[in-house]
């Protein structure tokens, strides 16, 4: 990936110091916040508002024990696994069928495909909330886990397409033709051939797709009163909630995010390598 | 002749939940900005809207937010792929560091920042400690809408910047190395690399992580509710407003349209500005 020459070696030491400066002060931008929210969670609720703060937590586990038995948020948790799940599940059998086929044929009508998944880019999708909001109404999936997963889906689909589309792409038709002169129909070879080999990537497809859900507050704010979601919950109680209870909540929304990320960073490029065509 | 229906039937899926999950929403959604429930049209909603004290101020500080935030961004994001390009060691690990706040929500990046500039945060902490300040500041109050809006620029800098660096970072990697070596051997410096080469063909992938980015900034919402509350009024603040808490899914679908029309109106703007003639592209 890396092509650009390096600038380090055969460089004044200067330029060396100023580029492993630049490094890490930008490594510390990104992880000294992360780190301070988490302090925040590890701290008893009365160090906290303690003023002045300690930059070293405690490690009380007061305050994450107080938010998970806090009412209501067993539930939204409960309501966010739920959610993230069919997202996942949903976004992958549907996706990954349409990367199959944009990766292996070539057909008419394959570039308005293409086009739809990249328009769904252009257009501000949590907006999707307000519409969906009068749909499920009148079919009976309002407040309903699987009507929010539904709109998660649309946010999580063209990720899908375009991960499994890339995953596809990088391994051979000849594997796949050869599978089929040594006997297998279509849908052995693909299952006995080409699925263990994209199956790593297809888990990671699976895991962001969960993170978008996992992460999405907007339509689920507006979508759920008794299914609320984590984000949605956090968010509806901003006013009232105790700081402790606002840490301890964020905190447990970003530590599986930041798991669930490390796993996919493989992939991350290939989310948006397409659209630089 | 199955075969031939193959490629079809596996597109079939994703297209139809696509058509009615995202593309007749949208039909629905203009519907409900432009018509009563009677199926009237009327443009009462939009009127509404304007007449309301907020918008302007909603709308101005939407704006006025991608204004500030976009070029930050552009910079940070531009120096830390250039950074990354030229690394030998460490570069999937320092690569990983830099797109942790891919995975953060708008919202636990509020939290994050408000741990900061709370009253009790960690920022008066640091400074009662080394004695700049005798008393803890109220960073986030009403009467501090400036404050607020700073908050709200670091933490949308600061979650939001991942995702460009990502296209930049894919898009410099499809610049041939030949191009940097024969400017070296003509003498070229670090900085002439850049914006002779860098920057012009990175163009596309600018213009991508443009058009994105800035859609993005107008959905800002979260960020801003954790931050400031409803002090510093944003359009996507009030859809939520009009829609969850006042039950008025008219007036919320006005605003809707609005946030949809200068969504369009960026990115027809960043693909005139930053298009690339067919026979310049890479």
């Amino acid at each position: 990936m890396s092509t650009a020459p390096n600038m380090v070696v055969g460089q004044s030491r200067v330029a060396r110091w100023a580029f492993n400066g630049s490094v890490i002060v930008l490594c510390l931008w990104v992880l000294v916040p992360i780190y301070l929210l988490i302090a925040n969670a590890l701290s008893a609720p009365s160090e906290v508002t303690q003023f002045p703060k300690k930059m070293v937590p405690s490690f009380d586990t007061e305050s994450v024990e107080f938010f998970l038995y806090f009412n209501g948020v067993g539930k939204a948790l409960w309501s966010s696994v739920q959610v993230a799940f069919l997202t996942m599940v949903m976004s992958i059998l549907i996706g990954a069928p349409a990367g199959y086929s944009l990766s292996r044929f070539d057909f008419r009508g394959k570039n308005a495909f293409r086009i739809l998944v990249l328009m769904t880019r252009a257009f501000p999708l949590p907006l999707l909330a307000l519409p969906m909001a009068i749909m499920f109404i009148r079919v009976g999936l309002d407040d309903t886990v699987f009507g929010l997963a539904l709109v998660h889906t649309t946010l999580a689909l063209p990720f899908a397409v375009l991960i499994t589309f890339s995953l596809f792409s990088g391994i051979p038709i000849e594997l796949e033709e050869a599978a089929w002169t040594l006997g297998c129909n279509r849908l052995q070879a693909f299952f006995k051939v080409i699925f263990p080999l994209v199956l790593p990537g297809i888990t990671a497809s699976a895991i962001f797709a969960f993170v978008v859900s996992w992460n999405e507050v907007f339509a689920a704010a507006v979508l759920t009163i008794e299914h609320r979601t984590l984000p949605a919950f956090l968010l509806q109680s901003l006013d009232v909630a105790p700081l402790h209870l606002k840490f301890a909540g964020g905190a447990v929304l970003v530590v599986p995010a930041l798991i669930f990320i490390f796993f996919v960073r493989k992939y991350l490029f290939a989310m948006w390598g397409i659209a630089n065509r | 002749m199955q075969s031939r229906a193959l490629p079809y039937l596996l597109l079939l899926p994703a297209t139809l939940f696509l058509l009615l999950f995202f593309l007749y929403p949208f039909v629905l959604v203009a519907w409900q900005a432009f018509a009563t429930d009677e199926g009237v049209l009327t443009t009462k909603y939009f009127d509404k809207m304007i007449s309301h004290w907020k918008f302007e101020k909603a709308l101005t500080y939407t704006l006025l937010l991608a204004l500030v935030v976009v070029p930050i961004q552009v910079a940070l994001s531009l120096l830390m792929a250039t950074l990354v390009a030229s690394m030998k060691k460490g570069r999937d690990i320092i690569l990983y560091i830099w797109t942790i706040p891919l995975g953060i929500s708008d919202l636990a990046a509020g939290l994050i920042w408000l741990a900061i500039f709370e009253q009790t945060g960690f920022l008066n902490s640091i400074l009662f400690s080394t004695g700049i300040i005798d008393e803890p500041m109220t960073f986030l109050g009403y009467q501090d809408k400036g404050m607020i809006f700073l908050a709200v620029v670091l933490a949308e800098v600061w979650r939001a910047t991942a995702i460009m660096l990502v296209i930049l970072v894919a898009g410099i990697g499809l610049i041939p190395k030949e191009y940097y070596e024969a400017a070296q051997v003509y003498g070229a410096n670090t900085w002439q690399r850049f914006t002779k080469i860098t920057l012009p063909l990175l163009k596309p992938s600018l213009q991508t992580a443009l058009i994105l980015r800035v859609i993005l900034a107008f959905e800002v919402f979260a960020v801003v509710a954790a931050l400031g509350g409803t002090n510093l009024p944003v359009l996507m603040g009030e859809v939520y407003n009009r829609q969850f808490e006042l039950q008025d899914s008219h007036t919320a679908a006005a605003f809707a349209m609005l946030i949809l029309l200068i969504s369009i109106i960026s990115t027809v703007f960043f693909m005139w500005t930053l298009r690339t003639p067919k026979e310049a592209s890479l």
